[in-house]
């Protein structure tokens, strides 16, 4: 029997040393004792280690990682299991990834207990300031952990505290980090830890953003249980809170109705008399601002914002697209998209500027679907265009384009309220419910959906139509 | 009156910070102060205290004022409240932050406020404390600022740079309660807002055609809350209305707040218990919407009231009324199908994948992968077991459901 003594501190790296070692040299997991500091000798003497043998010894990343986590945990047959799995890794690379396999089951549930516990350490630990001995302030904690973790938990201390002096001391020893390096000492008596005053305040939280109305102890002793509270000087408090509770309750339901404040009145009526008037408006600036809070039809509670439209208010060409997609609905702005891309492409290949155009959209709201982080594009339906034609109407008192652009069949059926088919309206003038003439084109939203060759076709047609719109303007100037 | 004592002020503006759900503080950069500075972030959070609410204190969750000047009837704060009030001082919220987070305490900051004079002057104040900490102090831990709507886009950038999260709560379910509600706010603009951190976080991602990292933008994303139980909104329009935001601003978490009765509550209010379970349920329902591939429509139509059972949870309840699509076979099924199994979590199908190419997964396992074979065993089937009539069984949804209540006799 060979007999490997493991130190304190650095016993992973101690272990990984061995057991390559042993295992190099061919010997099975029963041969060797694993033996912590404070295993007892053994009865009938053991046999030292010995020097490496012939063969490759090698483990994947992903195990040296599990066997690191493992080497903090309580459980003296840690070592052997580690062992056993290192040797039956040599000849069989695949149970390591079987999570049915009970071996890698039993240290997977051992690196789980040695997780949790070093989570629950770095979030128990509690600092009591101590008396500084130089410039750098000075905190001290003691803590109880239930498996051998202060090499594994110290490194997350030294990166978050790395400007002031602390000492974390368990009962597996003590971790000092002074002037930026960590030390690790053998195991001393509980320290003294002053009275701290920000405790008191911590207390003060403590109680006060505990809801009393909803009393889940449960949850809290199964994220925090109770074997930790004795260090936790919070805890205290909790029996009170608890037997408290009803009372407070009872309290906040009594305390209700009470007479409000003297001034709550005058500032609500301020506040109040700040808000969108509802008149008529006069100008596109104020129509805008009453259509943000539109609420005439049901697409305001999904979309972001109403997307007034956008450009010239003495154009006298005016365009009309369909309803904003995601990225207009986001930025608020009207044909900013891909098809609003196209479109500005087309406008200026027809000699049109966009910037001297009204461009603007039948619905002013987006409608869309949920689907996991994405918004797919529905077209809104009869109803939600004639609700917001209140709107387009508004928008076209007050500008009086002299010439009118449909794009698509939703902007043809808001404008003429003929909803018919649209291939052969395309390229025709149409009249408007006001009056004014209309030439229906194909939305942009089309070429982009439509396969190549009847794209290109399309898009053709709409530079023609944009064209036909250029010269009506040229020769109503 | 004496001036109110630091502890008396974190006493009152604590007690008003605690209806806010979030404590989150996981998933933003990377970082730690081993090049200066105090703090560490990045990674899982860490919850360093339990109350007994069953909510974990993760981040100092404080209001700098609970001065409001809107008067939102579900709110403690409102200004028609006959709530005590009191004000911190930036200096004094920097000071908790740093000695609570030197004692490790907390992971940082959660910074709330109510509206002070004006939505811009209220976010310029709260942004200053995040510049105090960040730059005059070499803060790394999180910080968590509520931004207010309606402020100016500019104070939204700045609060961007210093923040690792920022929050808008859409506070209500529904457009309509809250318009009644809370008369101050607006909803287009509560949205608006999302969708500007939306953009601005995008915008951050890029590089410019210099290759230049634009400055980072609230990393770990934005967050939402809706009170549940204050208005008639059934648990389909919630999860509707979350499946909404989720697919349009990109954001990490909605938060359900169960409405609990607040001191001073408002007249229009109901004054029940907090919907406790109904708030658990729809934090399983959202769950089941991010990580397990279902939507709003499909969870909140297993019940024809539109609410959750609160007696099972959404997924079993599901599966019970689609059993059409069980028995599910374990060896062959795809990892979308497992995922729609009760008592199969998102890590027992991940190993249940790894086990099966290692060969035949049995029942045992399954229990010892961590399945909860007690629900899973009407929906699947095994080289070992099959459910048989099961699935099927009239009584299936009677075995899960804990047992009616004996009444007491008067």
């Amino acid at each position: 029997m060979i007999r490997v003594d493991l130190p304190r501190f650095g016993r992973f790296e101690a272990w990984r040393q061995a057991a390559r070692q042993l295992a190099s040299a061919g010997f099975a997991p029963h041969e060797v004792t694993w033996a912590d500091p404070d295993t007892p000798a053994d009865l009938f003497g053991a046999a030292a280690l010995p020097p490496a043998g012939p063969r490759d010894v090698t483990a994947s990343t992903a195990f040296l990682s599990l066997a690191r986590t493992v080497a903090s945990h309580s459980d003296p047959e840690r070592w052997a299991l580690l062992y056993g799995a290192l040797v039956r890794a040599q000849t069989d690379r695949r149970f390591l990834s079987n999570p049915a396999d009970p071996l890698m089951d039993r240290l997977q549930r051992l690196a789980k207990s040695v997780r949790r516990d070093v989570h629950k350490m770095h979030a128990f630990v509690r600092f009591h300031e101590l008396p500084a001995t130089g410039p750098r302030r000075s905190f001290g904690a003691w803590f109880q952990p239930d498996h051998p973790i202060l090499e594994a938990a110290t490194p997350f201390f030294a990166r978050r505290f790395a400007d002031m002096d602390w000492l974390i001391a368990t009962p597996e020893g003590v971790a000092r980090f002074t002037g930026g390096t960590v030390r690790f000492d053998p195991p001393a008596p509980r320290p003294d830890l002053p009275d701290d005053a920000s405790h008191d305040l911590w207390q003060t939280y403590f109680a006060n953003i505990f809801n009393p109305a909803r009393v889940k102890t449960r949850a809290m002793r199964s994220e925090m249980p109770v074997k930790y509270w004795k260090n936790l000087p919070e805890t205290r408090l909790i029996p009170r809170m608890l037997a408290d509770a009803p009372q407070r309750v009872q309290a906040m339901r009594d305390a209700q109705a009470a007479v409000a404040p003297s001034f709550a009145g005058r500032v609500t009526a301020r506040l109040r008399a700040q808000s969108p008037d509802e008149a008529a408006p006069q100008t596109l600036d104020q129509a805008a601002a009453q259509a943000a809070s539109c609420t005439r039809c049901d697409l305001c509670h999904t979309a972001s914002r109403t997307v007034w439209g956008e450009g010239d208010p003495a154009a006298a060409l005016m365009i009309v697209g369909e309803a904003p997609g995601d990225h207009e609905d986001l930025q608020g702005r009207p044909f900013i998209g891909p098809a609003g891309q196209l479109l500005r492409r087309e406008l200026a290949g027809a000699g049109l500027d966009a910037g001297r155009a009204w461009l603007t959209n039948a619905v002013k709201h987006f409608k869309f679907t949920p689907r996991g982080k994405r918004r797919l594009h529905q077209n809104p339906d009869r109803a939600e265009i004639r609700h917001c034609r209140w709107w387009l109407d508004l928008e076209r008192d007050l500008l009086r384009p002299r010439l009118t652009v449909a794009l698509g069949a939703t902007a043809a059926f808001a404008l003429t309220d003929d909803a018919s088919a649209l291939t052969p309206r395309r390229g025709r003038i149409e009249t408007a419910l006001d009056g004014g003439p209309v030439l229906v084109t194909w939305h942009p939203s089309l070429i982009l959906r439509l396969e190549a060759g009847r794209a290109g076709q399309a898009r053709a047609e709409l530079a023609a139509d944009l064209a036909l719109a250029a010269r009506m303007l040229a020769d109503a100037a | 009156m004496a001036p109110r004592t630091l502890q008396q002020k974190l006493a009152i503006l604590s007690d008003a910070a605690k209806y806010d759900a979030s404590c989150a503080s996981s998933g933003t950069t990377r970082r730690d102060s081993r090049n200066g500075g105090l703090g560490s972030a990045g990674g899982s959070g860490i919850c360093h205290a339990y109350t007994p609410d069953g909510r974990c204190i993760s981040l100092l969750k404080i209001l700098m004022t609970n001065f409001c000047i809107y008067d939102c009837a579900y709110c403690v704060n409102r200004v028609s409240s006959g709530v005590e009030r009191a004000r911190f001082s930036p200096e004094e919220v920097v000071i908790l932050t740093l000695e609570f987070y030197r004692r490790n305490m907390i992971e940082g900051l959660f910074l709330s406020s109510g509206i002070i004079r004006s939505p811009d002057q209220t976010m310029t104040d709260i942004v200053r404390i995040a510049r105090m900490l960040r730059v005059d102090h070499g803060f790394k831990g999180y910080i968590h600022l509520k931004t207010i709507p309606d402020a100016a886009p500019e104070l939204l950038a700045e609060a961007g740079l210093y923040a690792d999260r920022l929050s808008v709560n859409v506070e209500l379910p529904q457009d309509a309660s809250l318009r009644r509600l809370a008369p101050e706010k607006r909803p287009e603009t509560i949205r608006a807002t999302m969708a500007d951190l939306r953009l601005s976080r995008e915008a951050a991602r890029e590089r410019s055609h210099t290759g230049k990292r634009a400055p980072r933008f609230a990393p770990a994303g934005q967050s939402t809350q809706m009170i549940v139980g204050a208005d008639a909104a059934t648990d389909r329009d919630i999860l509707r209305s979350a499946s909404g935001l989720y697919a349009g601003y990109d954001l990490k978490r909605v938060y359900y707040s169960a409405f609990s009765p607040i001191p001073e509550s408002s007249a229009v209010l109901p004054l029940v218990k907090p919907p406790l379970m109904r708030e658990h349920r729809l934090y399983q329902a959202d769950w089941l919407m991010r990580f397990y591939g279902f939507d709003a429509d499909e969870i909140g139509a297993a019940h024809p009231s539109g609410n959750l059972d609160l007696a099972i949870d959404p997924k079993l309840a599901w599966a019970l009324a689609n059993r059409a699509q069980f028995p599910v076979d374990v060896a062959r099924a795809p990892r979308e199908l497992l995922l729609r199994v009760p008592g199969f979590g998102t890590k027992s199908v991940s190993r249940i994948l790894a086990a099966r190419r290692n060969g035949a997964v049995r029942y045992a396992d399954l229990l010892r992968m961590g399945a909860i074979m007690s629900k899973a065993r009407a929906f699947v089937t095994l080289p070992d077991w099959r459910p048989g009539g099961l699935t099927d069984s009239a009584d299936l949804r009677a075995r899960f459901a804990p047992p009616p209540e004996q009444l007491q006799l008067l």
